[in-house]
């Protein structure tokens, strides 16, 4: 890390949460794809407040985390505890009661084709309040000021840079003040500039609107710059969950070959790899 | 060898098997979810009101007009044109008997009948129907309809309902229109090639289709308008991996659309000319 604000941020004070409670708590959380299973007896906590960076190489399970999370992909076992409502159990009606007080940010922004920016971020608002236009308007115009868009609102999503589509999808997710923020690689395809933005305008929201954060990521100087805490998957388990400090330091093999990049190797011994062979044409 | 091309026959047999069976199974899915896609909108349309979740309004009146406005053009030419084909074939096949006159009782009735409804229907599967596949299936791949479920905004009713209602509505009145314009193209030829005046021509035509005819006419443009949007609909939702899965379920929607059409129109007469 030699970028000075990388290191700037890595020093910056992270609040303690150890007190705050738990907005999110999956417990024993098992789910498949048709025969396959993806997470296998996960456990994991996310605080009031807190920003949690959940990690992993490609295969891990963090976006099949994710979507279970969301509601959109139902676990095989296990419960999922959101503000206090278990996913597993609750009917359709709650979950879309819950959906108003979660906010989300996908990877490619999923602002819709056919609404300009100012329509898009209005959206949640048009269908959840009964609010009259020119309030949901000042209301949209002031999330589009958080994120840096102000002066866009009339540009359809295939006038806007990347970054700006963040930006937008970031004030979409948020013109409701959500009590949990999802975040599906914010930082993915930008340029490093522009993907520091983004990962200030995360900490800005989280401390502005004291929201929880729950960032899905495989960049790790991003993870590194917002996290309270990381949770690291692999293969569908979790490796740890810590500080920064904390994973930094892990001596776990496999979450050091993560932080450097490294691929992992697999090492054969000749007889085995025979042995399989045989039972395979058997 | 011989061994192997003994365990290859069996293979194939269950390999064929095994592809019938997955078609089936995956036939009767959608069938099932085309029904609970059509309930879920019906439910939106009349009860959604009632309970916070209305109907969009503006997204109706925007698909009404790409379904049946902006299609007008297309339609009034082909329609002219079909019916400028149907007065030649008709007049061909009648003068046979020296019966060339007659040809105003064919063409009022399998116009308002059958040919109206079945060249809008077709028309609209390849235009709208493909248009509606491919919104969704772009939609899907792009997190778009996973952004409006976890908004808490049910896509049934932010998509589906207002297409449906759409469709519905524009489709049958569309067909009204073609079958106008089909009349009127044979009209022409009739006038020009029997001598007969358009006048007379529409009075005869005004004496020949009854009310039921118009009314069955219709009565198919609507089925129509219900299987295209719902094809259409459940195509989108299939779709997967990028622009090439939408491509190919956009291709299979028209062509399912303008199947099912067919079987339909075929089962439709069958049943109401029994009676």
């Amino acid at each position: 890390m030699n970028n000075p604000a990388a290191n700037r941020d890595l020093a910056r004070q992270r609040p303690d949460l150890s007190d705050a409670p738990m907005v999110i708590d999956i417990q024993k959380l098992v789910t498949h794809y048709g025969s396959r299973e993806i997470l296998h007896s996960i456990n994991l906590g996310v605080r009031e407040g807190e920003i949690m960076v959940i990690m992993g190489g490609s295969g891990s399970g963090k976006s099949t985390l994710l979507n279970t999370l969301l509601g959109l992909l139902r676990p095989t076992s296990g419960q999922v505890h959101i503000l206090g409502e278990d996913l597993t159990q609750i009917s359709d009606v709650e979950k879309t009661l819950l959906r108003r007080k979660i906010g989300v940010a996908f990877q490619g922004g999923a602002l819709f084709g056919s609404l300009n920016v100012l329509e898009n971020i209005m959206l949640p608002l048009r269908e959840h309040t009964k609010l009259d236009v020119n309030t949901m308007r000042i209301m949209a115009r002031l999330k589009m000021q958080v994120v840096n868009l102000a002066g866009f609102e009339h540009l359809m999503p295939s006038e806007l840079s990347g970054g700006m589509i963040k930006r937008a999808a970031f004030a979409r997710a948020v013109v409701m003040d959500p009590k949990i923020l999802f975040c599906d690689e914010p930082s993915a395809g930008l340029d490093p500039i522009v993907a520091s933005a983004i990962d200030d305008l995360i900490l800005n929201l989280r401390d502005a609107m004291g929201m929880s954060v729950v960032v899905v990521t495989h960049e790790l100087e991003s993870a590194f710059r917002i996290a309270d805490r990381i949770t690291v998957l692999d293969k569908g388990d979790i490796l740890m969950t810590g500080t920064v400090d904390e994973i930094r330091s892990a001596k776990n093999e496999r979450i050091q070959n993560l932080l450097n990049r490294r691929t992992e190797t697999e090492t054969l011994d000749p007889d085995e790899y025979l042995k399989r062979l045989t039972a395979a044409n058997d | 060898m011989a061994e192997a091309g003994d365990r290859a026959i069996p293979t194939r047999i269950a390999e064929t098997l095994d592809k019938v069976g997955r078609g089936a199974v995956r036939g009767v899915a959608e069938v099932g979810l085309g029904a609970m896609l059509f309930w879920q909108s019906i439910y939106f349309i009349f009860l959604g009101r009632s309970r916070e979740q209305p109907l969009r309004i503006a997204a109706t009146f925007e698909r009404a007009m790409e379904v049946g406005i902006r299609a007008l053009p297309i339609v009034t030419m082909l329609s002219v044109t079909m019916g400028i084909m149907f007065a030649i074939q008709g007049i061909y096949t009648l003068r046979v008997f020296g019966a060339e006159e007659q040809v105003t009782i064919g063409l009022g009735i399998s116009i308002v009948r059958e040919f109206g409804p079945l060249l809008t229907g077709i028309m609209v599967a390849g235009r709208t129907g493909s248009s509606l596949a491919a919104r969704i299936g772009t939609m899907r791949i792009s997190q778009e309809v996973d952004a409006l479920e976890v908004m808490g905004i049910n896509p049934v009713r932010f998509l589906v309902a207002p297409a449906l209602i759409a469709m519905i509505v524009m489709v049958p009145l569309l067909t009204l229109w073609a079958d106008l314009m089909m009349l009127i193209g044979a009209g022409w030829y009739v006038s020009v090639d029997l001598g007969m005046s358009f006048a007379a021509y529409a009075t005869r035509i005004i004496e020949v289709v009854e009310v039921n005819d118009l009314l069955h006419g219709l009565a198919k443009a609507t089925l129509f308008s219900i299987l295209i949007t719902l094809v259409g609909v459940i195509n989108g939702a299939s779709v997967e991996g990028g622009a090439e899965g939408v491509g190919r379920m956009t291709t299979r929607s028209v062509v399912l659309s303008i199947s099912a059409i067919i079987v339909t129109d075929m089962i439709f007469a069958f049943i109401t000319t029994r009676s």
